[in-house]
């Protein structure tokens, strides 16, 4: 399986949108060399803007190149780019749909070795709840690399998670990015895993591995969290015996949220994967913290047998 | 060059009828934000009715010049001030706060004709200004982005964030203006939270500092024009203003920072501009 890192696929895709739209622009509080933005700054020093270590500022500053006529591209860790300037994301950018998209790198507990402080675990949660914006989370490099051509062609607010570590490969080149299609990834007939980001990967092996035990997974990849395509979204849990949700994110205010509100009529019973309301720590290793978390293949088969029962 | 004595008796004039118009917006018996609104009669006036390059028929005509209310709360003065340009009928004043008005408490852009961003939740004003002066540099556009900001405001960490963006960027096309009126909600700003020395704290953090009296409108004028010929760096005009200035009930008194005027303060407000 191929594998590609999502934050050099952002980077190398801004620089390439960049030249062909000269309004894109970038700011970035002192993490280009992470967000990969420094891609930009390197190809066009002048559309990139070094804001120091200031998320607030960096925000607002965004909106005033945006409601210039610019398509600026806001940059920090999904923990400082959405937490920090929570209000500013409110008010500057989104009760005026104002043309901000706001990348968060290193989101979910990607950032390992970090811990507690740099690890995003509520940031869908945030994001979704403030009106007008629009919630972008990719399973792969294949998926960032669309979704950020979707966001420029988009006009408004955009958030999209983007996550640390080398991520493979899972959804089709040939299948086209819309903003708020949940995507089928592999067909089943037993039940619907819902899952986003990284955990659209673990669900597939985990559907592989119930394929040995005769049970079938239908894998959707939910890569726009907000606005969710509610119709899509029982289509995609119909003729099933049960569904399982899976996120690198907090069980409250997740994919979670989104998909058992919208099934609450729907008489099947749910299972979450996600992190149970308590914060990261460091890690030496990406696997073994998602396994300290339960956010594994091995958690949504569980989740699977429990629907099932 | 100074402005004439005409053009003098003209922008006094038009701060008058600014502050006639925020007492009739506000009316008696419910609360507004009077105190704030008053003290930057004079600056709106100078800025829009003699400074600013703009085009009410065509308000979002990308080299016009950028007007900022970071302290949106005194948004009264500013929805006076495009009315009496035409950006929208007159009689909308009469709306303020209606249910479905484009008259919010605070300025909200998609609603107002004039409106350049959504301010109100104090301290981000001035970032969005820098963003704009920046796309300003670099378009080579010639428009200048003017702010302006309260004392009390200033007590928001990303006012200088944004402080240093500008100083960093060299934005000398934006001009800031501190709307020092000594007064926040709760109080005088020096018994309550004391951000002053003002002229001292944006010199140091990289800034052309003048100082005016912020109800002289020749001052005010003579300053914003001068700002056009400082390079290098943004310009800070700290005015000195009186909270609630030209109603004399509530002047300095914060509060009227958000008060109600009783029927009788209210008719005593509007026979001072009927006279």
């Amino acid at each position: 399986m191929n594998k590609q890192n999502c934050r050099k696929v952002y980077g190398e895709t801004l620089v390439e949108l960049a030249r062909q739209d000269e309004r894109i622009v970038a700011l970035d509080a002192d993490l280009s060399k992470s967000t990969m933005t420094r891609l930009l700054q390197q190809e066009f020093p002048d559309r990139f803007f070094e804001m120091g270590i200031g998320e607030q500022n960096m925000i607002s500053t965004a909106v005033g190149l945006a409601l210039s006529g610019k398509i600026a591209f806001a940059n920090s860790f999904a923990v400082f780019a959405a937490g920090r300037p929570y209000d500013q994301i409110r008010v500057s950018v989104c009760i005026g749909k104002v043309n901000v998209k706001i990348i968060g790198s290193s989101c979910g507990i990607s950032d390992f070795g970090d811990g507690a402080t740099h690890q995003s675990i509520e940031d869908i949660a945030i994001m979704r709840a403030i009106p007008n914006m629009t919630v972008l989370s990719p399973a792969d490099g294949i998926e960032t690399k669309k979704m950020v051509k979707a966001a420029v062609e988009y006009k408004g607010p955009v958030y999209i998670r983007i996550n640390r570590n080398e991520m493979p490969d899972v959804t089709d080149e040939n299948e086209p990015f819309e903003i708020g299609k949940p995507c089928l990834i592999r067909d089943g007939s037993d039940v619907t895993v819902f899952a986003t980001g990284y955990m659209v990967y673990k669900a597939l092996m985990a559907a592989e591995q119930l394929q040995k035990e005769g049970i079938s997974l239908r894998v959707i990849n939910v890569s726009t969290l907000k606005p969710i395509d509610e119709d899509a979204i029982k289509k995609l849990a119909d003729g099933v015996k049960g569904i399982v949700t899976a996120e690198e994110h907090s069980i409250i205010g997740g994919l979670a949220s989104a998909v058992t509100f919208i099934l609450r009529s729907v008489p099947l019973p749910i299972e979450a994967v996600a992190i149970k309301d308590t914060f990261g720590q460091s890690a030496l290793d990406y696997e073994q913290l998602l396994e300290h978390y339960g956010l594994t293949d091995t958690a949504i088969i569980k989740a699977a047998k429990n629907v099932l029962k | 060059m100074p402005i004439s004595d005409q053009k003098v008796a003209e922008l006094e004039k038009i701060a008058k009828k600014l502050r006639y118009d925020i007492v009739l917006m506000i009316g008696a018996g419910k609360p507004g934000h009077l105190g704030g609104s008053c003290s930057i009669a004079e600056i709106v006036a100078v800025l829009y009715f003699h400074k600013m390059r703009h085009d009410p028929k065509n308000p979002e005509w990308p080299n016009r010049d950028r007007f900022l209310l970071s302290k949106g709360h005194a948004a009264l003065t500013q929805y006076a001030a495009l009315a009496e340009l035409g950006y929208f009928p007159m009689e909308k004043l009469d709306t303020l706060k209606d249910l479905g008005t484009i008259l919010q408490g605070h300025p909200e852009m998609l609603r107002v004709p004039g409106i350049e961003a959504n301010t109100g939740s104090l301290g981000q004003g001035l970032s969005i200004a820098c963003g704009i002066a920046m796309a300003g540099k670099l378009d080579n556009k010639d428009y200048h982005v003017y702010c302006i900001v309260g004392d009390g405001e200033i007590a928001e960490g990303q006012i200088w964030e944004a402080s240093m963006t500008a100083a960093c960027y060299k934005l000398d096309n934006l001009v800031a203006i501190l709307d020092k009126n000594g007064v926040q909600a709760t109080g005088p700003i020096v018994e309550r939270y004391d951000t002053n020395p003002h002229p001292d704290k944006w010199k140091a953090f990289g800034w052309h500092v003048m100082e005016v009296d912020g109800h002289d409108v020749r001052q005010v004028a003579d300053a914003v024009d001068k700002a056009d010929r400082l390079k290098g760096k943004p310009i800070m005009i700290v005015a000195h203003t009186v909270k609630g200035k030209g109603v004399p009930f509530a002047e300095g008194k914060a509060d009227f920072h958000h008060g109600i005027m009783t029927q009788k303060q209210y008719e005593t407000a509007r026979a001072l501009f009927e006279e």
